[in-house]
């Protein structure tokens, strides 16, 4: 079991601040957050490289403060497609098995085995520059698996693929680390559907704290505050401001937000949480559009509303210009309250 | 287009080597001729327009009062140049990797300034050193000495190597060598199984490089030595052209060029097989 104990480290760009958490093998956990939320740092510290300031990190109890970046048992996959430009794919793969002393004949075996379990068997003869960057990524993986660590930190390793590997590897991926599922599995992204896909449980890290930790799917339906819920949908969940009065829930235009199942509390104001699939074309609320993209088979609508800024996803590659107008409709059950401070204050009726 | 283009391109390529080849040619054509073909106007091409005449080779080789002793002076060079390059390769590549990788800071003195440190003893002149380097000799009692000579050209050239080396290791990423230890390899382990063989062509780029301000310098070979050693291109310029003939001199100038070049033809071949071209993406 892995733990982390008040993790705190003086990173010049990005410290992290008093990390607690709890890490049990035979488990993904999926560390989403955005560039610069800490996700990197969080785990070069815990492989040695960058020096804890305050706090411990423990691997089955045992500090891990002085322990050697070799002699951690943890294996690490870069965002970088990094390899031994020097040494062929089979030889990479075999790199860490003969500094562990194992002896040639077995190592060569062993890589042998992961380059077949990550489809490059037949390319063991090449250097890595004459690989794609797909073929050199799974060959930092085979080099990660083969030495069976007992933690395995994979840094947003299908950042720098395309669209269509990154698609590929991420179903391969459930495969790939069957080999280390007895170990602890580490896996950094900033997209939250490869966390949810990926995950047995999702952290949430924001400017160098864990802000969120549980259930992916739990999460995602009830993200327990703003820079959670932000995070954690992609496109991220609008929040505009509003305030209960009367027991009425009204945006600040204030216009009523109407029938809904919230559970609407003391008056008083609020933050209000609008998914991006809880606007629909068509209805009576005018919206205005400020920008249009595609993602994927979908169209991210960024609207200007009477009270506020909102992001609305369409189905369907849909041509958009900003300056465009119509009418919108809310579907006020799916929307989140927060309490000024941040906190998801959220309750249903039954 | 292309093929005036082509043809332009052709003309100015043989133009300059010409230009270039054409000193070598002459030196090799003057090594083979004998006084008359010397002083008998311009002639260039052996047997055509002259008879050959081995008798410049043969007075380089030769002992005595007809002798020029060539063999001293270029072993002299040879084992100066290859200790103090080979010397100065290993301690620039090691400082050099400290460099790129750790930051050092003593005060208000950082990496950049140790950097710098390094390089401007290439700025000074010459002259503002020798007379420091001299006197010290003198101490340690290694003026005219083979092991003097070794010990100032190391500080001449170490300048060299750390510069070439810092340089080619910032272009390695810092993430191979944590890849290394993580793997399983110490600090050094990772600097000697990945970041070395990775940097192959910096170590020969900044190896030419002290190998030709080694062999080519003058200025210290003739200020730190007297009778007792004698460098090659002391050795070059104390032959008086009035006394030495010209194809004795000619022969002595391309067997001290022809080191280097074998150097350069052997480290462009190496070069062309893409066994020194860097492998990141």
């Amino acid at each position: 079991m892995l733990t982390l104990q008040n993790l705190t480290t003086q990173h010049p760009k990005l410290p992290l601040c008093g990390l607690d958490a709890t890490f049990e093998p035979g488990k993904i956990y999926t560390i989403l957050g955005r560039t610069g939320a800490g996700k990197t740092e969080l785990l070069r510290t815990l492989i040695g490289l960058d020096p804890i300031s305050e706090g411990a990190v423990h691997l089955d109890g045992k500090n891990l403060d002085r322990t050697p970046i070799r002699a951690r048992q943890m294996a690490m996959v870069y965002q970088q497609f990094i390899n031994y430009p020097h040494l062929d794919v089979l030889d990479n793969v075999a790199f860490p098995l003969r500094r562990q002393k194992v002896d040639k004949a077995t190592a060569i075996a062993r890589a042998r085995e992961a380059l077949d379990l990550v489809g490059l068997a037949e390319f063991e003869a090449r250097k890595p520059s004459e690989l794609s960057g797909g073929q050199q990524q799974r060959v930092a993986l085979a080099r990660a698996i083969v030495k069976h660590a007992r933690i395995l930190l994979m840094d947003e390793p299908l950042a720098n693929l395309d669209y269509k590997l990154r698609e590929q590897l991420r179903e391969e991926f459930p495969r790939l680390l069957e080999k280390n599922s007895d170990g602890i599995i580490l896996y950094t992204t900033t997209e939250p559907g490869e966390a949810m896909q990926l995950g047995d449980e999702l952290i949430v890290m924001h400017g160098g704290r864990i802000v969120a930790k549980g259930d992916p799917a739990a999460l995602f339906e009830n993200p327990p505050s703003i820079e959670v819920a932000q995070v954690i949908s992609d496109p991220p969940i609008s929040i505009c401001d509003g305030k209960i009065s009367g027991g009425e829930l009204f945006f600040s235009d204030g216009s009523a937000v109407g029938a809904t199942s919230l559970k609407i509390g003391a008056d008083g104001a609020v933050k209000i949480g609008i998914r991006p699939d809880a606007l629909t074309i068509g209805g009576d609320i005018s919206a205005q559009v400020t920008l249009a993209e595609f993602s994927g088979s979908d169209t991210i609508v960024h609207l200007r509303l009477p009270f506020g800024e909102a992001v609305m996803l369409v189905d369907g590659i849909r041509e958009y210009s900003p300056g465009d107008a119509f009418d919108v409709s809310l579907e006020t059950d799916a929307l989140l309250l927060f309490s000024q401070a941040g906190e998801n204050i959220t309750e249903r009726t039954a | 287009m292309s093929r005036t283009y082509n043809s332009i391109k052709y003309i100015c390529l043989l133009a300059w080597s010409i230009f270039v080849v054409f000193p070598f040619l002459w030196a090799l054509s003057t090594s083979f001729k004998d006084a008359n073909a010397v002083t008998s106007g311009a002639r260039y091409l052996p047997w055509v327009e002259f008879e050959p005449s081995i008798q410049g080779w043969q007075s380089l080789f030769a002992s005595g009062s007809r002798g020029i002793n060539i063999i001293t002076p270029f072993f002299n060079s040879a084992t100066v140049t290859l200790l103090a390059s080979v010397i100065s390769l290993i301690l620039g590549t090691l400082a050099a990797y400290g460099l790129s990788r750790y930051n050092f800071k003593a005060g208000f003195i950082k990496n950049s300034d140790i950097t710098f440190f390094f390089i401007s003893q290439r700025i000074m002149p010459p002259i503002v050193l020798a007379i420091p380097f001299f006197l010290m000799l003198k101490e340690i009692r290694a003026l005219d000495t083979i092991a003097g000579l070794v010990i100032v050209y190391i500080a001449l050239l170490l300048p060299i190597a750390v510069w070439v080396m810092i340089d080619f290791f910032g272009s390695i990423p810092k993430e191979l060598d944590e890849m290394a230890m993580i793997d399983g390899c110490t600090p050094i382990g990772a600097f000697f199984r990945v970041v070395l063989p990775n940097s192959l062509a910096g170590l020969v780029v900044a190896g030419m490089f002290c190998l030709i301000f080694g062999w080519n310098d003058f200025f210290f070979a003739f200020t730190l030595t007297f009778t007792e050693t004698q460098l090659l291109p002391v050795a070059i310029v104390s032959l008086n052209s009035s006394v030495t003939p010209w194809w004795s001199l000619s022969a002595f100038a391309l067997i001290s060029v022809t080191p280097l070049a074998l150097v350069a033809i052997v480290v462009e071949r190496f070069m062309s097989r893409g066994s020194l071209a860097g492998a990141f993406r």
